[in-house]
């Protein structure tokens, strides 16, 4: 934690002094006038932007449990799939996956007149699902990884405890198990959904409406280049923040033995 | 759905088919991934040495570069980095007589990701160097040798063991980001990729290939990778056995 006697030495006063004149050369001399006219538009792409974050680390979570399970204890034939799984995600780049899933889909699906005629149709045809399921896949697939290593490093005398005590193997899942493997990684979870969130602007390829994307509607409207950029910027540091300060909040209600 | 003969058709080297058109790609990422990954490696050792041994200043300034590169996203660092860089090109060239210059990709894109790559790899290689056992670098230093001398011949071979495998991370991290360099246009293997899907419309023929060519230069890395790790740690004992 930054105290208020480490931003005081003279040096930082002297850069804070610094970086305030910044800001206000930033206010003044620079455009801000197409802030106004664009601000519903901004609200409506954070919005969009900070939804997806958080239902895809969610779904992805669900999803890198089983997968994260079945590396470490798992018979063969669920382990190779998972792990085959795991390496393609994260051996090939989030843009081509998304980039896959929504032209190679979306040319596939309308081929097929039963799935136009069904009730999902008016779904697949907009680009959300898309960008959901390759966001949810990305997060899933690198962090099935991790909680591989979480579930095999949790001690194993506390899982043999519990079995002596006769307790159902799910029960023992749910209460001994996945909460040890969770505070583990905690730390590295906190890494990885700002990871997550660096990657949401790519769904602006895909002409889903995020914050991203409103920036770059901006700029190719109005021919401001810096501004936007330097706002959308920003915006992102702000989220970082508070997903770092959260996680820190998590991480202290753990008990720990240290 | 395409049968394969018509893939291996539309994937074929010679003039109808686009395979000459995504090797090219991957050979302008690879390019680029290379240099940023070098020009990432200069600014990171500058970077861990400035942490460490710098004055107030140096170090403040370094951590606020690293936490602001860590926690925007890559994207949007790409556009705002390649648009000061070509403002800025632009500007000296004006000021010097010429007129507009015209910046090739490849070096718009090792500029761009190697600044990125480069806050990575000062942590990485802050870290590193921090494990080296300090007695070594008495034990140099008492001997006489000069700062320069101490760093080639005794810190950076003793923290390689410790920098390798976040620097392998990396790596790979850097032949993926050079797939963004298509949002801002740059020929690489998934724009290359994207331009030859749309005009064939065989979407899944094309991205499954390009797929295959990245997984085959991950999978690579990390031989050569795990090849390095070894030499690096040559000497060492084997933790193999340890717990």
């Amino acid at each position: 934690m930054i105290t208020l006697r480490a931003l005081m030495q003279p040096h930082r006063i002297v850069m804070m002094v610094i970086f305030a004149a910044f800001l206000v050369w930033c206010g003044v001399s620079l455009r801000w006038d197409w802030l106004p006219h664009y601000m519903p538009l901004a609200i409506a792409g954070l919005w969009t932007t900070l939804w997806i974050l958080v239902v895809t680390t969610v779904l992805g979570f669900l999803l890198a449990v089983p997968l994260g399970l079945a590396q470490a204890v798992g018979p063969w034939y669920l382990a190779v799939p998972a792990r085959m799984f795991c390496t393609v995600i994260r051996g090939t780049p989030l843009l081509l996956q998304l980039w896959l899933l929504y032209y190679g889909l979306g040319s596939l699906f309308p081929q097929f007149p039963w799935i136009r005629s069904s009730e999902l149709w008016p779904y697949l045809r907009q680009a959300w699902p898309y960008a959901v399921l390759a966001l949810t896949f990305s997060y899933a697939g690198y962090e099935g990884e991790v909680m591989r290593g979480a579930f095999s490093s949790v001690a194993k005398g506390q899982l043999e405890a519990a079995r002596s005590f006769g307790m159902p193997r799910l029960t023992m899942f749910r209460r001994i198990w996945l909460p040890q493997a969770v505070r583990n990684v905690l730390p590295t979870l906190g890494g990885e959904s700002i990871l997550q969130l660096k990657a949401t602007p790519l769904i602006a390829t895909i002409t889903v409406m995020d914050i991203y994307a409103v920036s770059s509607r901006v700029r190719s409207d109005t021919f401001i280049v810096y501004e936007p950029l330097l706002l959308l910027a920003l915006v992102y540091m702000v989220i970082a923040g508070i997903i770092g300060f959260a996680f820190n909040y998590v991480e202290r209600q753990v008990p720990a033995r240290r | 759905m395409l049968g394969l003969g018509e893939s291996a058709q539309l994937l074929s080297l010679s003039s109808p088919g686009w395979g000459a058109n995504l090797l090219r790609g991957l050979a302008n990422s690879l390019q680029i991934a290379f240099g940023a990954f070098g020009l990432g490696l200069l600014i990171g050792l500058l970077g861990a040495y400035g942490k460490l041994y710098g004055g107030k200043v140096t170090r403040d300034l370094l951590a606020i570069y690293t936490t602001v590169i860590r926690a925007v996203p890559e994207l949007v660092l790409i556009l705002i980095l390649y648009y000061v860089g070509t403002d800025v090109i632009n500007r000296i060239a004006a000021m010097m007589g010429y007129g507009r210059v015209e910046i090739s990709g490849v070096v718009a894109g090792i500029w761009v990701l190697g600044i990125v790559q480069g806050a990575y790899s000062t942590e990485i290689l802050r870290g590193a160097i921090q494990s080296v056992p300090p007695g070594q670098l008495e034990a140099a230093r008492s001997f006489g040798m000069p700062p320069l001398m101490v760093m080639r011949r005794v810190t950076i071979p003793a923290m390689m063991s410790f920098a390798v495998p976040g620097l392998a991370n990396l790596w790979l991290i850097a032949t993926k980001d050079t797939a963004l360099l298509a949002v801002v246009g740059f020929n690489e293997l998934t724009l290359e990729t994207k331009q030859a899907a749309s005009s064939t419309r065989a979407y899944f023929t094309f991205f499954l290939a390009a797929g295959g060519l990245y997984l085959m230069v991950t999978l690579c890395s990390g031989v050569v990778f795990g090849w390095v790790e070894k030499w690096a740690r040559r000497g060492q004992p084997s933790l193999k056995g340890a717990r």
